[in-house]
């Protein structure tokens, strides 16, 4: 059976062969730095699941030392040059397209199929993990692609992912880290000492402010945590329950669906939110880390205020 | 209360710039060790949490197909196709991404985009290859604000367009949750909610992506 395992080890290899291809990279002054940090990581993938779980901590600690200490910095990169870029782009053409956009057709297509393959009853893929399985056969059917067209030098893939890995840097490594961040505050009851302030802070039985308390309130706990998952049962359960669906009457469908997005509001705020926020600031190579959020502020304040006016105006009995 | 003081962590070192690895690290033994579990058992808790979180990463597989395809020129290809194509202003490249994101999410395609594979190699360098030919002597700043405004618009993209999908994550999370508190959702009810704000973030996202066209514009005017 195909498990998560299968795909932590090609991640294990990835990264690996970032390590080695940095070790040996003699241009670059911060190599040493460079491949400890994709060494550990590439540890975590092959071996986290053996490891004792102190050693797995200890080898985040290792990361995030070399991280703040030395950082993780892009050396001179043996890819193409700018010329032979755009040559290549004229010879190929929109062909170049097809295999980018093989990732996410066959994503879609592994994701239909392969949770129905059983060999001997037993199914092929762990059916919980079919969506991060397909994921992984489409981006290794899609270098297969892409590799049988280009025909590239064999180690092509490696000293690529190599290039584009240093040129995310240790954010490469920060959502992993903030979900682990995430899992240690359920764990501590983080969850249940928020909702403890939140119903003690409750603002008196104004329709409008109990509907914006929990609207705000779910953006807010949204920015602390990270996501919005995270905030909707504290926030739902904590003020939206009480007030507004026994209080007040509201249909608890449209107040829980338009809780949640106003939650995504709050997500597109935060650092927390790193996948979405930071990893793209260092995919883009800007040098504000706070670029793609302060981009996203007006759109998610007005949208808070539409989901506002549209909980207040569409949940209750008139 | 104590046990907040993680939080706080995050807030400071996020609003001082810390590094977010350590900031991160830092919340996380702090909470542990507030919540009385000691140094040992708390780097272990956080181990054991990062470990089975493996799964997040798994993202950064697609890299060595993107980084193939950026050696062989797609940037420069996805950057000409939009050159050649005048009316294609960064605004409008943009506006079309977000619209076919909304609704390629609301059919439950969600994998139809992101920023390793969809941002970086095709969106950004299109619609930064339009800035370029519509603003003369364009700078840095601009070039970054026009890429900022790539990822901008496929994450509004995906969030407000996922929810309209039944089978969501966050969708079944509601029906979950409520039905804990003793009541039933349906999830196409939920789905039919998300609808309005939708329509609202496309209205509002897609006005000021317009807006951005005006404003690269007006760098020419005082340019000229």
């Amino acid at each position: 059976m195909i498990t998560l395992e299968f795909l932590y080890r090609l991640m294990g290899i990835l990264t690996a062969a970032a390590a080695l291809i940095n070790l040996r990279d003699r241009t670059n002054q911060n190599r040493v730095p460079n491949a400890s940090f994709w060494g550990l990581w590439s540890v975590s993938f092959l071996f986290g699941s053996y490891l004792p779980d102190l050693a797995n901590g200890v080898l985040i600690l290792g990361m995030v030392a070399v991280a703040t200490l030395r950082g993780v910095r892009a050396g001179t990169d043996d890819s193409t040059t700018s010329a032979e870029r755009i040559a290549s782009a004229r010879r190929w053409g929109n062909r170049l397209f097809l295999p980018a956009l093989a990732v996410p057709v066959f994503t879609l297509l592994a994701n239909a199929t392969i949770g129905h393959l059983t060999i001997d009853g037993t199914p092929l893929v762990q059916p919980k993990q079919v969506t991060l399985v397909a994921l992984g056969v489409a981006t290794l059917a899609s270098l297969a692609i892409g590799m049988l067209m280009l025909r590239p030098p064999a180690r092509a893939p490696f000293t690529e992912a190599r290039r584009l890995l240093d040129a995310v840097g240790w954010a490469a490594m920060l959502p992993q880290l903030l979900a682990a961040l995430g899992a240690v505050f359920a764990a501590a009851g983080v969850g249940a000492a928020v909702s403890t302030l939140a119903s003690a802070a409750i603002p008196s039985d104004a329709p409008l402010l109990s509907v914006a308390a929990y609207t705000i309130g779910m953006a807010l706990l949204t920015m602390l945590m990270g996501n919005a998952f995270a905030a909707f049962p504290v926030m739902t359960l904590g003020i939206a329950l009480p007030l507004l669906v026994t209080g007040m009457h509201g249909d608890p469908t449209i107040i829980a669906a338009i809780g949640m997005l106003s939650g995504f509001c709050g997500t597109l705020m935060t650092p927390m939110a790193a996948n979405f926020n930071l990893v793209p600031v260092a995919l883009l190579d800007l040098p504000d880390r706070y670029a793609v959020i302060r981009v996203q502020v007006p759109t998610a304040l007005l949208l808070l205020v539409v989901n506002t006016a549209l909980l207040y105006f569409l949940a209750f009995p008139r | 209360m104590l046990v907040l003081s993680g939080l706080l962590v995050v807030v400071l070192g996020f609003a001082f710039r810390v590094n977010p690895l350590l900031v991160v690290t830092v919340a996380g033994l702090v909470t542990g060790l507030t919540g009385g579990l000691g140094f040992l058992k708390t780097l272990a808790t956080l181990g054991q949490a990062f470990t089975e979180s493996r799964y997040v990463a798994i993202v950064w597989l697609v890299l060595p197909v993107i980084g193939l395809l950026e050696r062989a020129g797609l940037k420069e290809r996805a950057r000409e196709v939009v050159t050649g194509m005048q009316r294609a202003t960064a605004g409008r490249v943009l506006l079309a991404y977000l619209a076919l994101r909304q609704v390629t999410a609301a059919l439950g395609l969600v994998s139809l985009g992101g920023h390793p594979q969809m941002v970086r190699p095709l969106i950004a360098p299109m619609a930064e290859g339009a800035a370029e030919r519509d603003v003369h002597d364009i700078d840095d700043a601009t070039r970054h604000l026009v890429r900022a405004h790539a990822a901008a618009a496929d994450n509004i993209g995906v969030f407000f367009g996922e929810d309209i999908f039944i089978a969501i994550g966050s969708i079944l999370l509601i029906k979950g949750v409520m039905e804990q508190a003793g009541i039933i959702v349906l999830p196409t009810r939920l789905a039919l909610w998300a609808i309005p704000t939708a329509i609202a973030a496309f209205v509002i996202h897609g006005a000021r992506l317009l807006l951005l066209d005006r404003r690269l514009a007006a760098r020419n005017t005082r340019a000229a």
